[in-house]
């Protein structure tokens, strides 16, 4: 292949890397009002009265709204398709506030210092309440996080609000109980994982004005134009086809953008007022007051035969959606989906438990969107159980994965398209040195050792996630694509462009893309559960294909010979018996002068009925300080198999990228509320993403399986790259110490007091 | 308060509030490869060179820039885009939003260590967090760059 | 952010003492980078900048640092890095990133007296003094111990000796707050030892050290007279360790202070 599979540099590349203004903040017009919100101090309080009569008279105030200004129609911010399978359990602005940090009045104003000076001059009175603060006590607890009686359900998710349970969920394969009775060896663990925060470098924000025709057009810093153009319609209650939604390059999003989140604002203030408006979330409202990946509790059980045969997986607990349910029965539906199938030897296997209300952030999606969370829980018990057994975990492992063509109890008959697992495990091994320094290595009081982990996830939301491509040919002769799909940063842009450039045979300069304005744009769900390279691409590849088809039989219309008989390579037609021959420019200019044509264009639309699972083997090497715990991670090795690789370059980017977040989620990122509510962890000071020295080596392969499915054999990559360092590190650190942590983070301080328990050294 | 100095070159003279930070008046003289990442002085992506050093524009009051030289990734399009290409090659030119900071803090560096081992990078470049790359891509092009621009 | 409605730039040391007595509620600006937390609304404000306080000069007895003189000024000194085994530099280069080192000012750093300075501690097992406005030059541990407030500090000396220094530190991310850190010296016999991160300010441990300076090199216990430090000094939790974790890895790098010192002759 000429273009998929080479390392293309992104198309916006050396624009965005050298400062070219083209994000949300950029694009303001002057006289644009800065719109700040006031935001609740309490975790859980009913508004009692709320004074705006001084903020409003500050000179350069435009626009004060309070819950009473804004429509009674509830509504999710959650980033899904229609009917989304989310609580539409949110207003603009609502009587009660639920999370300290909960929007409690909007302010417009000529500039910020306006704005904020307006902000300290409304007078809040709260009756304050006993929040829920614990995901383990949420349920029956005596508040109840959404009393009103207005909340709504698209679809059946076992909402039960009145005991805060925003979601219930169970999946249940053979006889559990019956089947652990006969194990020779079962193991049993509970673990805690934290509210990571997404912390992408740009934060949330959003610009608003009417064009023309009095539409709003909503320029926005988002991951999904077309669901927020859905949100705010029914949020503002204003048509749909009076409302555009537009994508600018965007600083990252990693599944934080994923959620509507300050879209409504700018946008309310905009109708309002009449004016543009636009606004910024600081990096401490980004914290507390946008959205994080779910904390979970989760206990395993897992039961094994004598010879290492997994036979039962038991996954019970319970996530924390925080104040509002957007993403929360998907989230807790993925730990499940993205574990239980990788072990098929099993006879029984069982995920289930609840998505609970509490009165924090709101959990969204972040990027593995429960598979995170349940990668660290399993993998961790699986590197338990081999302990337990007294077996090698990578041996436990390759006896009880599942292959390529082979199917597990969860899948129900499905088979596996594609998968290079095993042989990912293997290369993983050899470059880490398993042999030798599996499980530790001491040394002068230090101690190094090494720990393992695997991973899946998907390609997309089967039966769901479904996009469509536009590739047309322009007057000129050259391509313009057209997809809604949302590159933040990924380079999503660049590898749609390969394939259509692979499909057209034909020079990427040749190729504009428009994507991701939801005026101009054919629809996507945009770019999260790993979607665009596998069902966005596959759309422009059949666009594509469509499109070719279409240039071939208007070359054998104008050269008057059968199509069969024409050979096309990407910049003419030519009839080998005769010799004509018409390029596509002229094929171009043929379909644009003139009677009776028709302009060329191809359009496709691509949704799968499966969701082909990529899968990681990640491998860490630590060195622990035994006289105070600290970790250093000497080395990580990761091999992958996601397909295909579109593009190397950028798939080992995502790559690194990826683990990266998984050690931050391992090691650094600690997320921390005091005993009101209050998210103390709320700036890059506190709240610590690995800094370039926090990170040893990382050495990233791949190993191509072919996906029959994808396009041109591809799965995905987005996700699946985040999950394997924690329970890689988790297990490197106990073949180490012997300290089994399984809260995360994993600090010196865990460690140390760990091993002052001393509950003695693991078997060697 | 009136300020003058010298913007990329050219003369500036611009009204600051006393607790105007740089960052704020730069943007709003339309520079707008600043971008402000945190609010803890912990991100480095406002990074601009004052003189020939690399320092956090959000934490520098405006005021203190008066008299002196300022420059932002505007005012060295060439050898940043030198630099940005080598990183696109890599593939390690993601979201772009921490850009414009590293590059003026990479180009600083080459100015001012002769040599540098890997960790004297990784020092150097301490202050500019990424969240898309896992930083091994960005050392892979700076590595590459100094080499180049050695010879 | 912070407001500031009226900013003073005095151009000598003469003219800012008299600001201060006629204002003496007037903010000093550092590097700012505090300041910057908060949202402190600030009535007058003094910059120093035109005071002639950004260099580091040395004569044959004494470094002298400018209050406005950055942290990294400071990290690059050759003079000031020569000496001591480096501590200074070692203790500087941990904080943030170069560009946050090239806005922060060691005077405001110090007269701050914050107890995650990793600053502090190696210049307290240095013969460091420093010099205020109003209230005189003294060493650094009776400025650390006094209730100062509405001074100007303006120069820090550190006197020129042989001895050997070692600073440690223990964090978890590599540009955090340090959970805890230690600093040891040895000016011929005279051993300090100093714990900082408490979390609370720096502080001399007293007995470890007079225990120590009795010690012959080869009968030094590191390990005792650490455990010792780690008896005599105080500590607490908070968000980034508890008060046991922060008290049993005070002995280890007090202990691997000592010996580092040790190793230097």
């Amino acid at each position: 292949m000429k273009w998929v599979g080479k390392s293309v540099p992104k198309i916006d590349g050396v624009a965005i890397a050298t400062g070219k203004p083209l994000y949300t903040e950029d694009m303001v017009v002057s006289g644009t009002l800065t719109v700040k919100l006031l935001r609740s101090p309490h975790a859980f309080a009913r508004i009692k009265t709320i004074d705006t009569v001084a903020a409003r008279a500050l000179p350069g105030v435009e626009c004060i709204l309070t819950y009473q200004d804004v429509p009674k129609v509830r509504f999710t911010t959650a980033g899904q398709s229609f009917p989304e399978p989310s609580p539409y359990d949110r207003l603009i602005l609502d009587e009660w506030v639920r999370y300290v940090g909960d929007e409690v009045a909007i302010v417009a104003a000529v500039d910020e210092k306006t704005a904020i000076a307006a902000m300290n001059l409304i007078r809040v009175e709260y009756e304050v309440l006993e929040p829920v603060l614990d995901l383990a006590t949420a349920i029956d607890h005596v508040s109840i996080v959404h009393p009103e009686h207005d909340v709504h359900c698209n679809v059946p998710i076992g909402l039960d609000k009145n005991r805060n349970i925003a979601s219930a969920y169970t999946v249940e394969h053979g006889d559990i109980e019956g089947e652990l009775a006969q194990c020779d060896v079962v193991v049993e663990e509970t673990y805690r994982t934290q509210a990571q925060a997404q912390a992408m470098m740009e934060t949330f924000r959003t610009f608003t004005q009417l064009d023309h025709a009095g539409r709003l057009v909503v320029i926005s810093s988002t991951q999904i134009p077309f669901h927020v153009r859905r949100q705010l319609a029914r949020a503002l209650q204003i048509p749909s086809t009076r409302i555009r939604v537009i994508k600018p390059r965007i600083g990252g999003g990693f599944g934080a953008k994923q959620t509507g989140v300050a879209e409504m604002y700018a946008a309310i203030v905009t109708l309002k007022t009449g004016k543009p408006a636009k606004i910024v979330y600081g990096r401490k409202e980004t914290f507390i007051a946008s959205n994080s990946r779910h904390a979970t509790e989760l206990t395993v059980r897992m039961g094994a035969t004598r010879d290492g045969i997994i036979r039962v997986i038991d996954i019970q607990g319970l996530s924390d959606t925080g104040a509002y349910g957007e993403h929360a029965p998907t989230v807790f539906f993925v730990i499940g989906d993205k574990t239980l199938p990788l072990y098929n030897k099993t006879k029984a296997v069982r995920f289930g438990g609840h998505a609970v209300y509490t009165n924090k952030q709101p959990g969204g999606a972040l990027r593995g969107y429960g598979a995170t969370q349940g990668t660290f829980v399993q993998e961790s018990t699986v590197n338990k159980l081999a302990e337990a057994l007294g077996m090698d975990p990578i041996e436990l492992r390759l006896k009880n994965l599942i292959q390529e063509g082979e199917t597990s109890l969860y899948y129900r008959g499905k088979k596996i398209g594609s998968s290079s697992l095993h042989r990912c495990i293997a290369r993983g091994k050899e470059l880490i040195g398993w042999n030798e320094k599996f499980p530790r290595i001491e040394k002068n009081g230090k101690v190094r050792a090494v720990g393992m982990a695997v991973t899946m996830q998907g390609s997309g939301i089967a039966n769901i996630d479904t996009a469509s491509a536009e590739i047309r040919l322009g007057d000129d002769g050259n391509y313009l694509l057209l997809v809604g799909s949302t590159d933040m940063g990924t380079g999503s842009d660049t590898i749609l462009l390969q394939m259509a450039a692979e499909v057209m045979n034909t020079s990427m300069d040749r190729f504009a893309i428009h994507a991701a304005d939801t005026d101009v744009s054919p629809f996507d769900p945009g770019s999260y559960a790993s979607s665009t390279t596998y069902v966005t691409g596959m759309a422009v590849k059949k666009a594509a294909e469509e499109l070719r088809g279409k240039i071939i039989a208007a070359a054998a219309q104008t050269l008057a010979v059968p199509a069969t008989e024409l050979d096309f390579d990407g910049d003419r037609c030519y009839h080998g018996p005769t010799g004509s021959e018409i390029s596509v420019p002229q094929i171009a200019v043929n379909s644009v002068v003139g009677p009776n044509l028709q302009q060329l264009s191809g359009y496709a639309t691509f949704g799968s009925p499966i969701s082909p699972p990529p899968y990681m083997a990640g491998f860490a090497e630590v060195e622990v300080d035994k006289a105070t715990g600290k970790v250093i991670l000497l080395d990580y090795v990761a091999v992958v198999d996601c397909g295909t690789v579109v593009n190397p370059n950028l798939a080992r980017v995502q790559t690194e990228g990826g683990i990266v977040q998984g050690i931050g989620m391992a090691l650094f990122e600690e997320v921390q509320y005091d005993s009101r509510g209050t998210l103390q962890s709320s700036s890059f000071m506190t709240y610590k993403i690995p800094g370039r020295q926090d990170i040893g080596q990382i050495r990233v392969e791949f190993i191509e399986s072919h996906e029959p499915t994808g396009p041109f054999g591809a799965k995905s990559i987005g996700e699946v790259v985040i999950n394997t360092p924690p329970p890689a590190i988790a297990a490197a650190v106990y073949n180490a110490v012997g300290v089994r942590i399984t809260d995360l983070p994993i600090t010196p301080e865990k460690i140390f007091m760990g091993m002052q328990s001393a509950q003695g050294k693991p078997e060697s | 308060m009136q300020i003058d100095f010298i913007l990329n070159e050219n003369k500036c003279c611009i009204e600051v509030a006393p607790d105007e930070m740089l960052a704020d008046a730069l943007r709003k003289i339309g520079m707008l490869s600043i971008r402000q990442g945190c609010d803890t002085s912990c991100c480095g992506l406002c990074s601009v060179w004052l003189e020939r050093s690399p320092v956090l524009s959000c934490t520098i009051p405006a005021f203190r820039v008066h008299g002196k030289k300022v420059t932002t990734i505007e005012g060295v399009q060439t050898e940043a885009e030198k630099f940005a290409r080598i990183l696109a090659a890599e593939g390690a030119e993601q979201c772009g939003f921490c850009s414009p900071g590293f590059i003026m803090t990479v180009l600083a560096m080459k100015n001012e260590l002769q040599n540098p081992s890997d960790e004297a990078i990784q020092h150097y470049l301490a202050g500019n967090l990424c969240r898309c790359t896992g930083y091994m891509g960005q050392m892979r092009a700076v590595k590459t760059y100094l080499e180049v621009t050695a010879s | 952010m912070f407001t500031i409605d009226e900013l003073v730039q005095p151009e000598s040391l003469n003219e800012a003492a008299a600001i201060l007595t006629d204002s003496p509620e007037v903010v000093v600006l550092g590097g700012c980078g505090f300041l910057k937390l908060g949202s402190r609304r600030i009535g007058k404000a003094m910059d120093l900048s035109r005071c002639g306080l950004g260099s580091i000069e040395e004569n044959t007895e004494y470094i002298q640092i400018g209050a406005m003189a950055t942290l990294y000024d400071i990290e690059i000194n050759h003079s000031i890095n020569s000496l001591f085994n480096g501590i200074v530099s070692k203790g500087v280069g941990n904080i943030l990133g170069t560009q946050f080192r090239r806005c922060a000012t060691i005077g405001a750093s110090v007269y701050s007296k914050y107890g995650f300075s990793d600053i502090i501690p190696t210049l307290m097992v240095l013969d460091t003094e420093v010099e205020l406005l109003q209230n005189g030059r003294m060493p650094l541990k009776e400025f650390l111990d006094k209730p100062i407030t509405r001074d100007i500090l303006t120069n820090i000396f550190i006197k020129k000796d042989d001895r050997q220094a070692s600073y440690q530190n223990m964090r978890n991310a590599s540009a955090d707050f340090p959970i805890l850190n230690a600093a040891a010296s040895k000016a011929g016999n005279q051993w300090t030892v100093v714990v900082g991160a408490r979390p609370a300010r720096a502080q001399i441990a007293e007995e470890a050290s007079r225990q120590l300076s009795e010690m012959t090199e080869d009968t030094i216990d590191a390990g005792r007279i650490a455990a010792i430090a780690a008896q005599e000094l105080s500590f607490s939790g908070n968000n980034k360790a508890t008060a046991e974790y922060r008290q049993a890895i005070s002995q280890v790098l007090v202990k691997r202070a000592i010996e580092e010192v040790l190793s230097c002759k």
